[in-house]
């Protein structure tokens, strides 16, 4: 029942955006739209037509669909419980890494393409910040491969809590970081504004400014989809394998509720970041992965 | 020999009496006059006299609360040096007249059409063929905004030279919303029509523009403002500008994203503009102020209902204030962002709310008082750092400020003036000015009539005219990303520069 985890995670995605805008609405005072405007609205643009401008290539036309595909094949990867994913092979993170590169430098070609210096702006941005998330990310990924001896994801995440409680420490201090990483990488506060009407701050936002209809959709629903993918690699943090799945499944749907609420909520109460401060906030996540491994080592008794 | 003649706020005097000097010793002495801090020039304009152009020229002296109008007499084809080459704050008036008659500048140093007027000498020049400044490095990258603005508020096009983020130049280009306003004053002959005119300078200072016009209006006609208008009048201008200020908080808070501050500084803002909607019928406070009469009395019922909002406004203002400003996260968008020096800020000529910020005693209400305005012994609110956190400051300041003076003018409701004392028409060939501090600054009218006693020649200075190049200059040396903040901290008004 391999197939299984790409329903719960497909299924988390539809309501994702919605309830962080829930949110976001209720602590500003307002009813806000139903948790599922936002797919609606995706889906209001699934059937229109796309515009293209005649100075953009074929390269803006493809880049949607395969950045889309990317994260679809990362979502892939993904364990889920004791089960693993559709495509599980030894150093699969290595793997989900690149795939999630390769749709995102499709994205960033893509803006360049269009020929307009907001969307190279954009892509500039977008290119730097991803650069610097990376260090973390592997750093994390791998301290975990160390631990547990293993380089896989399923590997990694069922045999990740046999030792002691100390794991599952370490575990939030992950979620901490995996948090930040998928606010960073989907371009939400405090990196990116996804809500502001001004080319000039935006990062994710205007690199897609001119992208309409079918395509448009398609970017803002594997926008939802990538959060739903992080949040089920944080919920892979606190399953533990061998457990019934009326375990399993209430952890990994209120984890997805946690993680979408958190979000709304920063994005209430704080303001976002100077441009020229995130640099700095994204390399203190590098710091908070090499505590991880720092943990790791002494957990393995590698230092001392 | 005279060389200008000292006249009060809204006061009105015959043309003839406005002496004429040669261009020489007009030039000398009001750029001698702008070496003394406590000068600026509040307008200065040309309109065209027996196939010549007649120069006029007003210097507010801050301390003595007069204004020295001086004129010339040029021919329309005349190349001559220039006020700017002197003194920085004139380019831009110079800079109108160039592209209105064709006068000619030797050493100005940039000649920039300001707006691309219907009627300006030149219709070979648009904006399609406008050179803006380029850039030959391959390093730099240039950037163009607008004219269609992302909020969709009003049409500017801004063109940045960037290295990177780092915005090396900015320049400005408006005129899309130029609708003709000054020529319109002369072709719309009702009284109620020119009212009307005046409240649409600005859609966001209908009530600064309407009080300026009113004012100036009133004075040509010879006419005794009872207390009762200048009551409403003077109240109706702090309300306003606590209203806009509020607005503006609220929208500097969704530029850097901070939602809970937008919410509730919006929120704020919408009792006191329903006011104006209790009080005459629109939110924005048109139809409130009419020269020579007021069709909507302020009541004592008014005036309780009035501080009841405040009592519910300024504990919820005071306490969101105070979140914001304790935030690490908001001070850490505001301060040093958007810098103005108090040089810079002297040297074009700044008003209002843009010189107050850079630590520069500039207010009509304090300096030229006109309305109820000399019984409130204005002491203008000043900052000294010149960044987005000191306009900001400013704003919250000025609205408790301003919430004082109402309340001050609330003990005290006039009666309303019953006495049927009729507009009379205009003086012939006279000159008026009149002076107002709106939110944004201050505003500046000025009109002359013919020997009818029809308006020949109308005059309209809004503040943005002079602020728009301290928003260039602010953002220089910021990151691009910056800009949207700096623009909304200064919140020009487009309309009332292109009229």
């Amino acid at each position: 029942m391999k197939v299984l985890n790409l329903i719960y995670i497909i299924a988390a995605s539809l309501f994702f955006n919605g309830i962080i805008i829930r949110t976001k609405s209720i602590f500003s005072g307002r009813m806000g739209p139903g948790i599922f405007q936002p797919l609606k609205d995706i889906w209001r643009l699934f059937r229109k037509g796309a515009v293209y401008s005649q100075t953009s290539s074929f390269i803006f036309q493809i880049a949607p669909t395969i950045y889309f595909a990317s994260v679809l094949m990362a979502v892939f990867v993904i364990p889920f419980g004791g089960q693993p994913g559709l495509i599980s092979f030894k150093g699969d993170f290595v793997f989900f890494a690149y795939v999630l590169a390769l749709g995102k430098f499709f994205m960033i070609i893509s803006a360049l393409d269009t020929g307009s210096s907001f969307e190279g702006m954009g892509a500039s941005r977008e290119a730097l910040y991803s650069m610097l998330v990376e260090p973390a990310f592997f750093i994390l990924i791998g301290s975990f491969a160390l631990l547990t001896g293993h380089t896989s994801f399923y590997e990694i995440f069922s045999s990740l809590h046999f030792g002691s409680y100390i794991s599952y420490r370490i575990g939030v201090l992950a979620a901490f970081v995996l948090v930040i990483i998928a606010m960073i990488e989907n371009s939400r506060m405090p990196v990116d504004d996804p809500k502001t009407h001004l080319e000039l701050t935006m990062i994710h936002e205007v690199m897609i400014l001119d992208n309409s209809g079918f395509d448009l959709g398609l970017i803002l629903y594997t926008s939802s989809l990538k959060f739903a993918m992080y949040g089920a690699i944080i919920a892979n943090l606190f399953l533990t394998p061998g457990n019934e799945w009326y375990y399993s499944i209430p952890i990994f749907i209120g984890i997805q509720i946690f993680f979408a609420v958190l979000i709304g909520t920063i994005e209430s109460f704080m303001a976002r970041f100077r441009m020229n401060h995130n640099p700095e906030f994204i390399f203190a996540l590098t710091t908070a992965s090499l505590l991880i491994f720092l943990g790791v080592l002494l957990i393995l008794g590698k230092i001392i | 020999m005279i060389k200008h003649i000292s006249i009060k706020n809204n006061q009105s005097i015959s043309l003839h009496d406005i002496p004429v000097l040669k261009y020489d010793d007009f030039l000398a002495h009001n750029t001698s006059l702008l070496k003394e801090e406590h000068h600026h020039c509040v307008n200065y304009f040309g309109f065209p006299q027996e196939r010549k152009l007649r120069l006029i020229c007003c210097i507010a002296n801050d301390n003595e609360h007069t204004i020295l109008v001086s004129s010339s007499l040029i021919n329309l084809d005349s190349t001559l040096p220039s006020f700017t080459h002197h003194h920085l704050s004139f380019h831009i008036f110079e800079r109108e007249i160039h592209e209105n008659y064709g006068i000619r500048y030797s050493d100005h140093p940039w000649l920039k059409p300001i707006r691309f007027s219907h009627d300006r000498y030149d219709r070979n020049s648009k904006i399609e063929n406008y050179p803006f400044y380029k850039i030959d490095s391959e390093e730099l990258h240039e950037v163009g905004v607008g004219p269609i603005h992302a909020g969709i508020i009003e049409p500017g096009h801004f063109r940045f030279i960037c290295n990177g983020e780092q915005i090396i130049h900015l320049e400005i280009q408006l005129g899309f919303q130029h609708r003709g306003i000054e020529k319109l004053f002369l072709e719309k002959k009702k009284l109620l029509q020119r009212t009307i005119l005046a409240e649409s300078i600005a859609g966001d200072t209908v009530v600064g523009h309407t009080t300026a016009f009113v004012n100036l209006w009133e004075s040509l006609c010879g006419f005794k403002v009872g207390n009762d208008l200048m009551f409403s009048r003077t109240l109706a201008l702090e309300l306003e500008r606590i209203a806009i200020h509020t607005g503006d908080l609220s929208a500097i808070c969704n530029d850097i994203a901070y939602q809970l501050g937008s919410a509730v500084f919006g929120r704020l803002r919408t009792p006191v503009i329903n006011f104006f909607q209790i009080w005459c019928g629109n939110r924005m406070a048109k139809g409130l102020v009419r020269a020579g009469k007021n069709n909507f009395p302020f009541s004592k019922e008014l005036g309780n209902r009035l501080l009841h909002l405040f009592e519910q406004y300024e504990p919820d203002f005071k306490e969101m204030y105070a979140e914001f400003k304790t935030l690490p996260s908001v001070l850490a968008r505001l301060e040093k962002t958007g810098i103005v020096t108090k040089e810079q800020a002297y040297s074009i000529g700044a008003v209002g709310m843009s010189a107050r910020m850079s630590g520069i005693v500039r207010d009509i209400r304090m300096t030229h008082p006109h309305d109820l305005y000399p019984q409130l012994h204005h002491k203008p609110i000043l900052k000294h750092h010149g960044d987005v956190y000191s306009r900001t400051q400013i704003r919250k300041e000025e609205i408790l400020q301003s919430i004082d003076y109402i309340k001050t003018l609330l003990k005290n409701i006039p009666e309303e003036d019953k006495s049927s004392q009729k507009l009379k028409s205009p003086s012939a060939n006279a000159f008026a000015i009149s002076l107002t501090e709106g939110w944004r600054g201050e505003i500046c009218h000025c009109a002359i009539t013919d020997e009818k006693g029809e308006i020949a020649h109308y005059k309209i200075k809004d503040p943005s005219m002079h602020n728009w190049l301290a928003l260039a200059l602010s953002v220089r040396n910021n990151e691009i990303s910056d800009f949207p903040l700096c623009n909304k901290s200064f919140n020009l008004s487009y309309c009332g520069h292109d009229l």
